[in-house]
């Protein structure tokens, strides 16, 4: 009896601990289907096509707004702590260094995970409950070929370019509250910004946008052709694609930031 | 021709399929009856390879469905699902010529058009209805195009997954009488899955009806009526009184 007892909260423990890594099996055997794909013809070169246009280019309004108001209130921000050891002149470096290394990538990344890996994982989920999967399948088509492969690509290909575009941005967006309201000259602003920032820098932000691109697009086709049955089943597959794409970029960003500037 | 031998399939604890085993002579036109939840689908999609069965044998002209080529294996079937499962980012004649645009079977842009126009036309819609979006069509339409796309490769096995389900009755007949006259005209092995019995008459040589996972009647659709199977019997006349159970 008391064994009994026992044995029911570690199995409430264990069933989703197994639930979780049987989950983090299947993702990454998916990754791998998908990366062995991406190398082996046939290539869907119109489906690459639409989805460098949906992913990134509609991508672009709202990355580019994230960004301006980032870059703005990052110099409010820097300027106001920088003031109390009288040091503002670190502004313009501090805000192009912060945007490129850190904020530029991750709410970028953040971003598109919010608008991508829903609309993918949504859009692939339906495909699935509407029989459009088995369809593919029935007409020779390999589904993670068609469907997952162009999709991932192009994340992992337009993403660091919504960062350099965002980078720019959010800068531009620090230029202008520091020379409107905080009294910069405009040259100096710009001249301080490039003469701190390097390309070290700039390529660090951009390899993490790969990085975060190839996640958003891999958890919204897992989650999508994982998806439940009926409007539920998909409203559940898009809410763990974004869930699962934000913590996987927070994540594998903190790593990256060891990898590329710890020592 | 193909053969079911003793396939079994279970989801979690439910056994939907218990040892099915079932023969479709070449050409010949099946039509599997069962209540919903049967596991119809589940049969059809074991033969496809869409589901993977736990045990049995499933063989095509002699040769197991599992080994071998298997795009080449997909090129001899075509599918009508039950919504017809049509791609909304494509147009109608895009979703007909599926096949046609893509790998082995690739043809000209053109030419791949020519032949979507041409089965469209053969399921009774017009070239017009050749640019618009599945969306813009009625579900009658629906139905249609996915009957032309799954013949636009003339394949030798063609399967149907309940083809009148949500449509007006005459829509359903129409689509029967497709179905039936397409059949014979392609000489196709059909395997049609069904709950409606206007159906089963109008497209079947064969019948078999699929209950507790497995084949409890199987005969020509001739002898259907007159059979003394209490399954059938009590299927094909509506009956709650039984030995299906009407709440299931």
């Amino acid at each position: 009896m008391s064994a009994a007892l026992l044995r029911r909260p570690l199995a409430a423990i264990g069933r989703p601990v197994l639930a979780g890594l049987a989950s983090v099996g299947r993702m990454a055997i998916f990754a791998l289907q998908v990366l062995g794909h991406l190398v082996r013809p046939p290539f869907y070169l119109r489906e690459f096509g639409h989805a460098i246009m949906t992913i990134g280019w509609y991508s672009l309004p709202v990355v580019g707004l994230t960004a301006l108001f980032t870059g703005g209130a990052l110099a409010l921000q820097i300027y106001d702590g920088s003031s109390r050891f009288s040091a503002e002149a670190a502004v313009p470096s501090i805000v192009a260094i912060g945007m490129v290394r850190e904020l530029g990538p991750v709410l970028g990344g953040l971003m598109v995970a919010a608008r991508v890996a829903s609309s993918i994982a949504a859009e692939i989920g339906t495909m699935k409950v509407t029989e459009q999967i088995d369809a593919l399948v029935t007409l020779s088509t390999n589904p993670i070929k068609y469907l997952a492969v162009p999709r991932v690509l192009a994340a992992t290909l337009t993403v660091p370019v919504l960062v350099a575009v965002g980078d720019s941005i959010g800068i531009m967006g620090g230029w202008l509250v520091g020379v409107n309201r905080l009294d910069f000259n405009s040259a100096a602003y710009l001249k301080n910004t490039i003469d701190f920032l390097e390309a070290a820098d700039v390529a660090s932000g951009i390899a993490k946008g790969a990085v975060f691109g190839f996640i958003v697009a891999l958890m919204g086709c897992f989650y999508g052709m994982n998806s439940g049955r009926g409007a539920q089943g998909v409203g559940k597959a898009t809410k763990l694609a974004v869930v699962a794409s934000s913590v996987l970029i927070l994540g594998s960003n903190y790593l990256l930031t060891e990898v590329f500037f710890s020592g | 021709m193909i053969e079911l031998q003793d396939v079994h399939k279970a989801f979690g604890e439910k056994k939907v399929l218990r040892g099915v085993t079932l023969t479709v002579p070449k050409g010949e036109s099946m039509v599997i009856i069962g209540g919903s939840g049967t596991g119809k689908s589940v049969t059809i999609k074991c033969i496809l390879g869409l589901v993977k069965p736990d045990a049995g044998r499933i063989l095509i002209d002699g040769q197991p469905v599992d080994r071998g080529d298997r795009d080449a294996f997909l090129a001899r079937f075509g599918m009508l699902f039950q919504g017809a499962a049509l791609f909304d980012s494509l147009t109608v004649w895009q979703n007909v010529a599926f096949r046609l645009l893509r790998g082995e079977q690739k043809r000209p842009k053109a030419e791949a058009r020519e032949i979507a126009i041409e089965k469209l036309r053969r399921v009774g819609l017009k070239a017009e209805t050749a640019d618009l979006y599945p969306a813009e069509l009625s579900g009658g339409m629906q139905k249609r195009v996915g009957l032309a796309r799954a013949i636009a490769a003339e394949p030798e096995i063609i399967f149907f997954d309940e083809p009148t389900t949500g449509l007006d009755p005459i829509m359903a007949g129409v689509i029967n009488d497709l179905i039936r006259e397409i059949v014979v005209e392609m000489g196709a092995t059909a395997i049609t899955i069904t709950h409606d019995m206007s159906s089963v008459r109008a497209i079947a040589d064969d019948v078999a009806m699929l209950h507790d996972g497995v084949i409890q009647w199987v005969g020509p659709v001739a002898e259907m009526d007159g059979c003394d199977d209490p399954y059938v019997q009590q299927f094909i006349n509506g009956r709650a009184e039984g030995p299906i159970e009407a709440v299931r």
